[in-house]
């Protein structure tokens, strides 16, 4: 028998399942991303809407005071304006060409972001829409209802909500039972069950009741619900710079820096053979060189990055905590509901040695007819499996004259049913083994020692029992139950483990029980009988090792442990507690989204370094073209350089910019769709991204500026 | 003279196998040295005369102060006793010297770089140059060391602010490493013909019975520190290429072997000191790739200027000496100019053009292959970790270096840190350009006028100090332009890697896993050589192309 486990890991002993809903969504075994039910899906491609509606905004976004939390766009900004001074006062259409272009170049950037943003805003309008309106009905203290707005309400009031209300804040039932439509938020139609007390007590504003009553006690201050957060968060209004977002920013910069001083330099150095190049040439040089693809291109990586994290139904309280997701180098998992099944599942009958199979699996059937548990479920599932079936509970009502259906209780830790006098019973073998005694039989050696082996084995053991009309007792044999491991759970963890992720399954089972199922599952590491307290022990364990610990929970008890992880996702279904201490709350209630968060973080991560890389790469083609074109009328040996055969100087460098613009508007789509992320070892991942981005980078520009090149120089004035 | 590649693939041959062979046991005592627990009689009197305590460690700041204190007090006392010349005794009758002169003598032994504005053997008597130039030889050498040390201990540490003591680490090196390799490479060196006395000869030409005076001193002891310390500063104006330094093809052979010796060494420390040899090997690794490298592309170039009508009258004779070849000098070329030594056995100047641009960019590449005796692996190891930063956003995981997270602060020093180099080179150079009277002090016209300047900006602010020859820096606005090139290149960094070695030392150690960007293996040894090809290229290729590549390339 399993002992008792933590809050999230049910007890579920054999006949005793709590037959509370488990809301864990079983279908979906650690589903791979876009599988999950999304309620606004974004639009996967870029399309004319999308950039007609962006573009207003991207114009407005050109403002200085936007401008300059990029730097590296900035100085574009400011070479653009420089080159607009030149070009009034003196036009030239290759001047003229390249300040277009410039400008283009940065308002490409802008673009890209409010393209980002604006995958969000169907999102955020969808759900401002579900709250216009809701009116609250106030419990003042002498217990009379008030009407009031919903946006008024303040932290610790008493709303009561029936039938029909939207719930109008985030609460806590404290009184009642409810069902609650939760579309809204997780996209999910089927009602949950929301009641006072315990892990389930926790309502969202926004949502609907659809049954009942319930008195709920707000706990969010207008402005601050969930509905609120996830509004900020689809928007992109609360984007802060990660660390690593910061870190790469100082990497950009001082890259801006040395080519500044390169472009500076450059007219006093080229004053010597009298070849000082124009200044609207050393701003396009300039920024040909600074790495504007990826500083264009940051802010739309990370709006999107949380975009794919809300699709997930999974709602983060930073930017930083998603790029966390991606160190994790250990994951906590619960056994129950995560790795395995819910519930303990039959899966094999041991016939005693004078018993035929067939009797035995019939009996096992029978006693299990009526049993409504899972387990008992699965029972008859198995033995239908096995070409047993019979009558159902119906037929065989109408059919006996004396027919019983015994409950399983506490006391007896036994269920079964009496039909036409005999009885049939399955249940804890001690049970059994003491019911067959009293009516006279015994349990036959081969029996117990069966039952023996499958608790070893960490399975729970059934006997069953049937007592005739004669008064014969006698023992029939086993039922083997066990905790069915969710299919895939060994691959999944062999590719976290490639990724370098330590998984720890968790789970109040016995060792005997714990450690079979985690040489099942292939987790590394396991801890059984654990209690709230060892959950917390582990993660401290883990962290001072220096390993970054993520873990999902629903209780109160677990909130501790959410706080103390490096990344605690809630489950939407837990209590508030377990959802203040987290910074992820998963809307499906489903705890092997974890994974998919740890990629999703991955991969933000890996589409910044991609781009970061290309654009770097790219601005050796860049020289190539830029060079040659400003010194060979100096030296006409420098004409060597000019390996793209590229029409003129003029076209050289206009192509060169023209490139540099396009680029930025040519790698949105992978911006806002990320870089692939395999699970692969960081070696195999490094050699691909750097084959693709790295010398893909170094080789595109040089094609791609000789393409361009072919057709500007079609234009009088640059040929 | 013919470029004999025979020769050349012989002696690339054995300097590798010779190098291969030392590497390790060097390595390791230099690590036994860097984690030493106790004093030598010598060192216990030096700490109590410094008034130090051995067994205090200090943090990155104190440790810092100490270096940057120190090297001050060197430069001040360096400048002021030159200024004193003629009062004191040892000055072979020479006044004192011309404080532009001794203010940018004083910055060049104290940063290692031993650019000279001046010709020795007429300006500086045996006083100055043993008891000053040749004691900075030895100390700015183990100042560069120093803080490499205290880098990886920064690496190797965990949770603690302390990074060692300054003042311990500098008498340990100088005691047990500097000193006693320099006496016995003297010794080689003395019976190789390398001349070791305290007067000057006197010379009869019988034909025509005039004499001569040439100045003797002692330049074994000095040319051994100057070699082995990366330093490069010649006791004779010609530097290596004078007979008395450099006799002959072997003593050129072992001087090359000197200079690569303790850069090469010291990643095998590092990789012990890490508790990780294949760190080691990896950074080597891409030291030796790129040494090889541009040693083949000097070769190609010095050979390639054969078939040329200047090599038809005789040019490549020019600047070469006879009794090395020209395969030796362009060995030596690239070896002194890939390390900060600075050193020359052949007049940089009159290198072939794009030789001599081989030359600029052994410098630019920031002196990391293998680099000055203890700045060639800090500055390696800096790139590596703009690598693995790169590796790790490519992995999709915060990126750490051997366990240690690259944050912001940290990559806030290590970016400040590839900026500052070509940044005061471009600026350097780019004010003096703009200055007609500066630029008349290089006589030269055209292309190869603009070489000197910016080689003498690059190897001022690289720490390198060979110098092109054929401009005049010993006015004081040269004076002073060099001298700052000089002590922003030295000391900026030393504070951005010291600061980066106190927040490495205060972090946890994050355990590898399968998810970690390894930095050690081809992969990486690959990126960590592609970043610091692509970071040289993109910063001076626009300035590469006016000087050697506009010379050098003929349509």
């Amino acid at each position: 028998m399993t002992k008792s486990g933590t809050a999230t890991t049910k007890p579920n002993t054999a006949l005793a399942s709590d037959s509370a809903a488990q809301t864990y969504a079983d279908g979906n075994p650690l589903g791979t991303p876009g599988e999950h039910k999304h309620h606004t899906k974004a639009p996967a491609k870029l399309d004319l809407a999308s950039i007609r509606t962006a573009l207003p905004v991207a114009v407005r976004k050109l403002g200085p005071r936007q401008m300059i939390h990029s730097p590296v766009m900035f100085t574009v900004l400011v070479g653009a304006a420089l080159c607009t001074a030149i070009c009034i006062l003196k036009p030239a259409v290759f001047g003229i060409s390249v300040t277009i272009w410039l400008w283009l170049t940065v308002l490409f950037g802008t673009l890209s972001e409010a393209i980002a943003e604006g995958r969000g805003k169907a999102q955020a309008d969808s759900l401002r829409a579900s709250r216009k309106g809701v009116v609250a009905r106030l419990r003042l203290d002498d217990g009379t209802l008030k009407e009031v707005p919903g946006t008024e309400l303040r932290k610790n009031d008493v709303v009561i909500c029936e039938a029909g209300d939207v719930i109008p804040s985030d609460g806590e039932i404290i009184e009642g039972l409810a069902s609650v439509d939760e579309s809204t938020i997780t996209g999910e139609s089927a009602p949950v069950i929301r009641e006072s007390g315990g892990d389930r007590s926790s309502v969202t504003g926004g949502t609907k009741v659809l049954s009942d009553r319930i008195a709920v006690r707000i706990t969010a201050e207008a402005g601050e619900t969930f509905i609120d957060r996830m509004i900020k968060l689809v928007e992109g209004a609360v984007r802060q710079k990660t660390p690593n977002e910061i870190a790469l920013h100082v990497l950009l910069v001082s890259l801006t820096i040395v080519f500044l001083a390169v472009t500076m330099s450059l007219a006093p150095f080229a004053s010597l053979p009298g070849a000082t190049p124009s200044p609207i040439v050393l701003v396009a040089l300039l920024v040909c060189l600074i790495p504007t693809t990826i500083g264009a291109l940051v802010p739309a990586i990370g709006i999107a990055g949380m975009d794919r994290l809300v699709q997930h139904n999974v709602l983060a309280t930073s930017g930083r905590a998603v790029e966390t997701a991606g160190d994790i180098t250990t994951l906590l998992l619960d056994k129950t509901g995560t790795i395995t099944y819910g519930n303990r599942r039959a899966v094999n009958f041991f016939p005693a040695h004078d018993v035929e199979r067939t009797e035995l699996i019939e009996a096992a059937r029978l006693s299990s007819l009526a049993d409504e548990t899972p387990e008992g479920r699965s029972i008859v599932d198995l033995a239908a499996e096995k070409g047993v079936s019979g009558p159902d509970l119906a037929a065989l009502l109408k059919g006996s004259e004396d027919f019983a259906v015994v409950e399983f209780s506490a006391s007896t830790r036994m269920s079964g049913l009496d039909v036409d006098g005999r009885k049939i019973r399955k249940g804890a073998a001690a049970a059994v083994a003491k019911f067959v005694a009293d009516a006279g039989g015994q349990t036959p050696a081969e029996v117990d020692h069966k039952v023996q082996e499958i608790s070893a084995q960490g399975g729970t053991p059934l006997l069953v029992a049937g007592v005739g009309n004669d008064g014969g007792a006698r023992v029939l044999g086993t039922i083997h139950l066990a905790d069915v491991v969710k299919p895939g759970m060994h691959a999944r963890f062999a590719e976290l483990r490639k990724m370098g992720i330590r998984t720890v399954m968790i789970t109040g089972d016995n060792p005997i029980t714990a450690k079979a199922i985690a040489a099942e599952a292939g987790v590394d590491h396991f801890v059984a009988e654990a209690t709230p307290e060892d959950k917390m022990a582990v993660i401290k364990e883990e962290q001072a090792e220096g390993r970054l610990v993520a873990m999902t929970g629903d209780g109160t008890n677990d909130a501790p442990a959410l706080a103390a992880a490096d990344v605690g996702v809630a489950m939407n279904s837990g209590t508030p507690a377990a959802k203040e201490a987290a910074n992820m709350v998963d809307l499906d209630s489903d705890p092997t989204k974890l994974i998919n968060i740890v990629g999703i973080g991955k991969q933000l991560l890996i589409t910044r370094g991609a781009l970061t890389t290309f654009s770097v790469a790219n601005d050796v083609a860049k020289y190539f073209a830029i060079v040659p074109a400003l010194f060979t009328g100096a030296f006409p040996g420098l004409g060597l350089l000019n390996i793209m055969g590229l029409a003129s100087p003029s076209s050289a460098i206009l192509s060169a910019v023209i490139f540099n613009a396009l680029i930025i508007i040519a790698l949105v789509p992978l911006a806002l769709r990320g870089v692939k992320y395999r699970a692969v070892s960081a070696n195999q991942a490094l050699a691909r991204n750097l084959a693709i981005y790295g010398l893909g980078g170094l080789i595109a520009p040089f094609v791609g500026i000789k393409l361009i090149d072919l057709l500007i120089s079609l234009i009088p004035g640059i040929s | 003279m013919v470029f004999s590649i025979a020769s050349f693939v012989t002696q690339v041959a054995v300097l590798l196998l010779l190098l291969i062979l030392v590497h390790k046991p060097l390595g390791v005592y230099l690590a036994s040295v860097f984690e030493g627990k106790r004093s030598s009689r010598a060192e216990r009197l030096f700490y109590r005369l410094a008034g130090v305590d051995p067994n205090t460690e200090q943090s990155w700041s104190i440790y810092l102060r100490s270096v940057l204190v120190f090297s001050a007090v060197s430069i001040l006392v360096v400048f002021l006793l030159q200024r004193l010349q003629g009062v004191l005794p040892g000055n072979n009758s020479l006044p004192g010297v011309d404080p532009w002169t001794a203010m940018n003598t004083a910055i060049s032994f104290a940063t290692n770089t031993n650019w000279q504005t001046y010709v020795p053997e007429a300006t500086m008597g045996i006083f100055v140059q043993m008891c000053l130039l040749a004691v900075q030889n030895f100390l700015s050498a183990a100042v560069g060391i120093v803080v490499v040390v205290a880098l990886i201990r920064g690496i190797a540490r965990t949770r603690t602010d302390r990074l060692g003591n300054f003042w311990v680490d500098l008498a340990r090196i100088s005691f047990r490493v500097l000193l006693p390799m320099a006496v016995l490479a003297a010794i080689v060196m003395v019976i190789g013909g390398v001349v070791q006395n305290f007067w000057s000869t006197d010379v009869v030409n019988q034909a025509t019975g005039v004499t001569q005076t040439i100045p003797g001193g002692p330049v074994a002891s000095q040319e051994a520190i100057k070699i082995l310390g990366t330093n490069g500063g010649g006791y004779f104006n010609a530097n290596s290429a004078h007979p008395f330094e450099n006799p002959n093809v072997f003593i050129s052979m072992f001087e090359v072997f000197l200079i690569l010796l303790i850069p090469s060494a010291l990643p095998y420390a590092y990789g012990r000191m890490v508790g990780d040899q294949r760190q080691g090997y990896t950074v080597v690794g891409v030291m030796g790739t790129l040494w090889l490298t541009f040693t083949v592309l000097m070769a190609w170039a010095v050979a390639a200027a054969q078939g040329t009508a200047t090599a038809a009258a005789g040019g490549l004779g020019e600047g070469f000496e006879q009794r090395f070849g020209a395969a030796q000098s362009s060995i030596f070329a690239t070896a002194t100019t890939l390390t900060s030594t600075g050193a020359i056995n052949v007049a940089h100047d009159s290198l072939p053009p794009l030789a001599g641009g081989v030359a600029m960019v052994n410098m630019m590449l920031g002196e990391v292959a293998p680099g000055g005796t203890g700045s060639g692996l800090y500055g390696l190891l800096i790139l590596a970790i703009v690598s693995v930063f790169i590796a790790g956003l490519m992995v999709g995981r915060t990126p750490e270096f051997l366990g240690k997270k690259i944050g912001p602060r940290e990559m806030k020093l290590t970016a400040m840190y590839i900026l500052v180099t070509p940044v005061v080179v471009l600026a350097t150079a780019g004010i003096t350009v703009l200055l007609p009277d500066a630029v008349a002090n290089a006589p030269a016209s055209g292309p190869h006028q603009f070489s000197e300047v910016l080689y003498a900006f690059t190897s001022g602010a690289n720490n390198n100090g060979s110098a092109f020859g054929g401009i005049t820096t010993s006015g004081p606005y040269l004076s002073t332009m060099t001298g700052v090139a000089m002590l922003l290149g030295r000391f900026l960094p030393m504070v951005l890697v010291l600061a980066l070695a106190g927040s490495l030392a205060k972090q946890p150690k994050i355990p590898a896993s399968s998810g970690t960007v390894p930095t050690h293996g081809w992969l990486f040894g690959s990126l960590l050589l592609g970043v610091t090809v692509i970071m040289t290229a993109l910063s001076y290729f626009p300035a590469l192309s006016l000087g050697p590549l506009a010379e050098g390339l003929l349509k």
